[in-house]
């Protein structure tokens, strides 16, 4: 436990230490939110009847945004650059074991995520006078549910990728679509019938259709398909990184 | 002396190549055991079958009484490692590496001590991406040294080191010893196992050619001592004839080079010396030449050992 939390807190260290990092997890989701807003101003969501503020559907859209590109770019960089360095090579010689390595490496960018969220809500607040109308702790738990879900992913990519660099190719083939198609970026709303398949298809826009629903106050009971898809994503992300994990 | 280290028909092979064949050695308490031998000799593969990381394909291999490959949890806790290749993340500093290695251990010794006896003091807040080559490998020893193990491994510790930073790591290898720990390592320098170690495997091809103390290696060899020296003008015959027997001279120009292959009371050189002074010849360059643990190889395998 102790050595959990040395290496947690070491591991936000170098988290922080790493601009790129650092950026897209803090800074991005934030950056984001500016640019869009100064694009909508209040008006409401376009091609839509919907009457809530533009700006109060992106901030949930931004949420699941940050965890997708967290999910899938720091987590994977950090642990096959960390295998092909020897960095866990040196970490295999002591006590240390791959799931007290694993965990830490989610507390940290779990704990950085939400932070970006948190800045993104404050933005939110006093530049655009966004009106939170769901339920806070049921949205901070689809928070925690959606990340730990996704986060997996980052883990089997570095587990099974034969180098840190094909594990990076890989996960941006995987986040772009992702950010543009699953209603991240660009509401769903506005979506042909063709590309709303394909956006059915990718893990994050289950994500963004839980966080919306809690976001506007909405039940868990009415997104069970989402809780579903995320449940299993959480249970096989777990077991194959798990069991994906190398030393070297 | 109790047995830290046993290796017994220690076999290991990487596809149709054979890495190691039929090795056996012990190391006992206290000892500096070195395995020496060019690249690929297979000193690489035998220690890290030591350390648990390398499963043999045969032989038996006991470390601190338990099998490497059943037991690594005993290892991990009661031996340091330095690995050939190994790394820390670029921005971790020096004493976060320290406080987080010492973590993982339920005893370990206190880092900040480390940090001094090491000479890393002033390098505390040093990325470790920005420390230089002899540096990285004193912070590596300090890690491996975090656990207060029995038994250190240390794997080409040198290799890319500067003369200077070389020496220093010597010195440093001995004062572990000194606390009575006991060392194992690999080297591809035959001047680093000999002026180090108390005892020498030689390896090439995957097997010891020749293992014992760095001297008797030398003496077993019955290899020639050499003197030379410079006379001015020309060395007279009274020299030559005064000289004991089993020893040849070979002169050119004002150069003279004196062999001999016999094991001897007194050191050739004393002798040459002593006879010069009190025949009165004037010299000068005067060197001697002793055979060293390169001669020992080549003698060995027939072939020089380069990088």
């Amino acid at each position: 436990m102790k050595s959990l939390l040395k290496m947690t807190w070491v591991e936000a260290k170098l988290f922080l230490r790493e601009p790129a990092s650092a950026f897209f997890t803090l800074i991005f989701p934030l950056l984001m939110l500016l640019i869009f807003g100064a694009i909508y101003g209040a008006n409401p969501v376009p091609g839509t009847d919907s009457t809530e503020a533009a700006i109060g559907a992106l901030i949930p859209a931004f949420t699941g945004m940050s965890i997708g590109i967290v999910g899938l770019m720091p987590v994977t960089i950090t642990m096959a650059t960390y295998r092909e360095n020897g960095i866990l090579r040196r970490l295999r010689t002591t006590p240390a074991s791959p799931l007290m390595i694993m965990a830490a490496q989610v507390v940290v960018v779990f704990v950085m995520t939400a932070l970006g969220v948190l800045l993104l809500m404050i933005a939110g607040k006093l530049v655009y006078h966004v009106q939170f109308t769901g339920n806070a702790l049921s949205l901070a738990a689809g928070f925690t549910f959606c990340s730990l879900s996704f986060f997996g992913t980052g883990f089997v990519l570095a587990g099974t990728m034969p180098t840190a660099r094909t594990a990076q190719i890989v996960a941006m083939v995987l986040m772009y679509p992702m950010l543009i198609l699953s209603g991240a970026g660009w509401p769903r709303e506005l979506m042909p019938a063709a590309v709303l398949k394909i956006s059915n298809f990718l893990p994050l826009t289950y994500v963004i259709n839980l966080l919306r629903g809690l976001w506007f106050g909405e039940s868990w009971g009415q997104h069970l398909l989402d809780v579903g898809v995320l449940a299993v994503m959480l249970i096989a992300g777990v077991l194959i990184s798990l069991k994906t994990f190398r030393w070297e | 002396m109790d047995a830290i280290v046993q290796v017994q028909g220690l076999h290991k092979t990487y596809g149709a190549t054979v890495a190691v064949e039929d090795i056996s050695f012990t190391v006992g308490e206290g000892e500096i055991f070195g395995m020496v031998g060019p690249n690929g000799a297979g000193k690489t593969t035998t220690i890290e079958c030591l350390e648990g990381l390398r499963k043999p394909d045969r032989g038996m291999v006991r470390v601190l009484g338990v099998d490497p490959q059943h037991d690594s949890q005993t290892l991990r806790l009661r031996t340091g490692m330095q690995l050939q290749q190994s790394n820390l993340p670029d921005r971790i500093k020096v004493w976060e590496a320290l406080d987080l290695y010492a973590s993982f251990y339920p005893k370990p010794v206190n880092w900040r001590e480390l940090l001094v006896q090491l000479g890393l003091e002033e390098k505390r807040n040093t990325a470790f991406s920005k420390l230089s080559g002899g540096q990285k490998q004193r912070l590596f020893i300090a890690l491996a040294l975090l656990p207060d193990p029995q038994l250190v491994f240390l794997d080409e510790l040198t290799t890319g080191l500067d003369p200077q930073a070389r020496h220093t790591i010597w010195d440093l290898v001995r004062e572990i010893r000194s606390h009575g720990k006991t060392i194992l390592l690999t080297t591809h320098f035959m001047e680093e196992a000999e002026k180090l170690c108390d005892r020498v495997a030689i390896l090439d091809h995957g097997k010891i050619v020749a293992l014992d103390t760095p001297a008797n290696l030398i003496s077993s060899l019955g290899v020639e001592e050499r003197v030379t020296f410079s006379v001015d003008g020309t060395l007279p015959p009274a020299f030559t004839a005064a000289l004991s027997t089993g020893t040849r001279v070979e002169v050119q120009g004002d150069r003279v080079t004196i062999h001999t292959v016999n094991t001897r009371q007194v050191p050739l050189v004393s002798e040459v010396v002593n006879l010069l002074g009190s025949q009165q010849i004037s010299f000068h360059d005067l060197r001697t030449e002793q055979p060293n643990l390169e001669d020992v190889f080549l003698s060995l395998t027939g072939r020089e050992m380069r990088e």
